[in-house]
């Protein structure tokens, strides 16, 4: 029987992979889904990731699936899998090779109107400002202690060199400081793949988009949205230095899986207790990745906000240029949650899925108490991103998850078949949307028929009660790593 | 076996870049260890990658000398990265254990690597 054949529809667009689906299950697997995206996810095997997670020793409550899941190397990307923080395991592939890959908003309080032929220059500047692709270079020189310093402090660095506004900081997860931060565990190597790539897009699936926001619910007034209004958007992680961390310390704990027991349906599912020296050095070594990535995505802050000022000559303050919020989508984190009634201290692998919790929890700053935790949504070239916030329901469904993104439905090489970039650069700019890229197929692999339709991600997260649509954005301008 | 790990090694190249546009004025040694064959693969590549990420070389090829097990020791031939002439396109995050693949087979080794990008 296929995994597909086991599983029973338990709620809205909640579906279960019961624990007897497949040998070695420890909990069930969940998957919010609507029919069409669950058969999707069972075509190109990502159920039976789902299925191979609820393997890993000490999880708890379910292994599960967000609506945007698709086929991830080990885990699936769109995946949650919380352990045991004193019994369970930590596992470098739940969290992805591209540590504290995430997404952030900036604000303006300029108009879509204001905006006219002024976006064809933003664009342009834009993109000779923020490095892009492979062999460049960012414009931060950094030297070992202040790496070190950045890898402990995280964006409050940058911000005391005056890259970034002190309110920049609570608008971030954990304040931009992600704790427990160890650079001595960070490997030399890693130290030289991301020594020079602080405020560089990356490539990929990385962009910076100029978007206008089309669609507000009550809510995005308290967070200064309104509709009409120009906001920017921009999509990177830790780069080469959270690359070399994950790639480290899956041959670490592959070294060791042996000497814990541990039998695993996938290689690439490698873990250790979270407790053991390879669990406490890889979270060590994760925070020092998460911080550069939050440095990382304020350093380009800084230069969007350059940019613009230069091209409406005037501050960016003058401008509204606010942090809405930044998210981490590939994480891993310690929080408490109630399970069965208990509370208990969890490690909450996140890979391909975002933080949205309620205004009620601690980690939810003052600013956002009344609306709850952003969260931001980006969606493909062609179509919407969205703002989305976090639910008291999510605490109990999901242990305060829900999508990141629209999620790949046809691989980058099937896309690359089926879409020219030239012709879709065309294509989107007869839309109205202006295109820039070094690397035309690139292009074709990001292509909006690539990818699941974002609205109905959206739709089935908010109908499952997993996060609440707040705004929707429309592409004006992007730049493709 | 050598032969296998020369090619996967070229092939990570090609989705980088196009390595027909690199010229060989330089030679770079590389070596490996691993816990067994596949996962000395994994750490060869890994080798390459952190040779182009963060010493910037761009390779046109690659020979391995010597090759056991849990060791390879090798060299790669090229010039420092340019991104303009050698097409660059595409980063590359990690060869990954993910379907990964390598065996011989009537004497014909093949390999299949899945790369994060």
């Amino acid at each position: 029987m296929g995994i597909l054949e086991t599983v029973k529809e338990i709620g809205d667009f909640t579906w279960e992979i019961p624990p007897w689906a497949q040998e070695g299950m420890l909990v069930p697997g969940i998957v919010f889904a609507d029919r069409e995206l669950l058969e999707k996810a069972a075509r190109d095997n990502a159920l039976q990731q789902v299925a191979n997670v609820a393997c890993l020793p000490g999880i708890v409550k379910a292994s599960m699936a967000m609506p945007d899941i698709h086929w991830g190397y080990g885990f699936p990307i769109g995946g949650v899998a919380a352990t045991d923080h004193e019994l369970g395991v930590i596992s470098p592939g739940g969290v992805g090779y591209d540590i504290s890959c995430g997404v952030r908003l900036i604000k303006t309080s300029i108009t879509r109107a204001e905006m006219g032929d002024r976006l064809r220059e933003a664009i342009d500047l834009l993109d000779a400002r923020v490095p892009k692709g492979l062999g460049t270079k960012g414009r931060l020189r950094l030297d070992r202690g202040e790496m070190e310093r950045m890898m402990r402090k995280g964006a409050r660095e940058l911000v005391d060199r005056g890259i970034g506004w002190e309110e920049d900081l609570e608008a971030m997860e954990e304040n931009g400081r992600y704790p427990g931060a160890d650079p001595a565990k960070v490997s030399e190597r890693a130290f030289s793949r991301g020594r020079d790539q602080v405020g560089t897009l990356g490539s990929g699936n990385h962009f910076l988009e100029i978007q206008a926001v089309e669609d507000v619910s009550p809510t995005a007034e308290g967070l200064g949205l309104f509709e009409g209004q120009v906001v920017v958007m921009a999509h990177s992680g830790s780069r080469g230095l959270g690359h070399q961390v994950c790639t480290d310390y899956v041959e670490v704990m592959g070294a060791t899986l042996g000497r814990y027991g541990y039998r695993l349906p996938d290689r690439q599912l490698v873990c250790a207790p979270v407790r053991s020296r390879e669990g406490s050095d890889y979270l060590a070594a994760m925070a020092c990745a998460a911080n550069f990535a939050m440095c990382n995505r304020e350093a380009i802050t800084h230069w969007i906000r350059e940019c613009f000022e230069k091209v409406f000559r005037a501050g960016a303050r003058e401008l509204g240029m606010e942090l809405l919020y930044d998210v981490s989508h590939n994480l891993a984190k310690v929080e408490e949650h109630t399970v069965d009634g208990r509370k208990r201290k969890l490690v909450v692998h996140r890979k391909g899925a975002t933080r949205a919790f309620p205004g009620s929890r601690p980690e939810v700053g003052e600013k956002f108490t009344r609306s709850g935790q952003p969260v931001i949504i980006p969606g493909d070239m062609g179509t919407f991103s969205y703002v989305l916030v976090g639910t008291e329901e999510a605490m109990e469904r999901s242990l305060g998850s829900t999508c990141h993104g629209a999620g790949r439905a046809m691989s980058r090489k099937a896309a690359k078949k089926r879409v020219r970039g030239g012709e879709l650069k065309e294509r989107l700019e007869r839309e109205g949307i202006l295109v820039r890229t070094d690397h035309l197929a690139g292009l074709a692999e990001e292509a909006p028929e690539a990818y699941k339709d974002v609205r109905d991600v959206v739709r089935i997260c908010e109908g499952a009660g997993l996060s609440r649509v707040v705004a929707r954005m429309r592409p004006l301008a992007v730049i493709k790593g | 076996m050598a032969e296998a790990f020369e090619n996967c090694a070229v092939g990570m190249m090609s989705l980088m870049l196009d390595p027909g546009r690199v010229e060989t004025r330089r030679r770079v040694e590389l070596s490996a260890r691993g816990m067994d064959a596949k996962s000395l693969l994994v750490a060869w590549l890994s080798e390459i990658l952190y040779r182009v990420e963060a010493e910037g070389c761009a390779f046109a090829s690659f020979e391995v000398g010597e090759i056991d097990e849990v060791a390879v020791a090798g060299w790669g031939e090229g010039e420092p990265l340019d991104a303009v002439k050698h097409a660059a396109a595409l980063e590359i995050k990690a060869p990954t254990y993910h379907m990964l693949e390598l065996g011989e087979r009537e004497g014909v080794w093949t390999a299949q690597v899945i790369f994060d990008v």
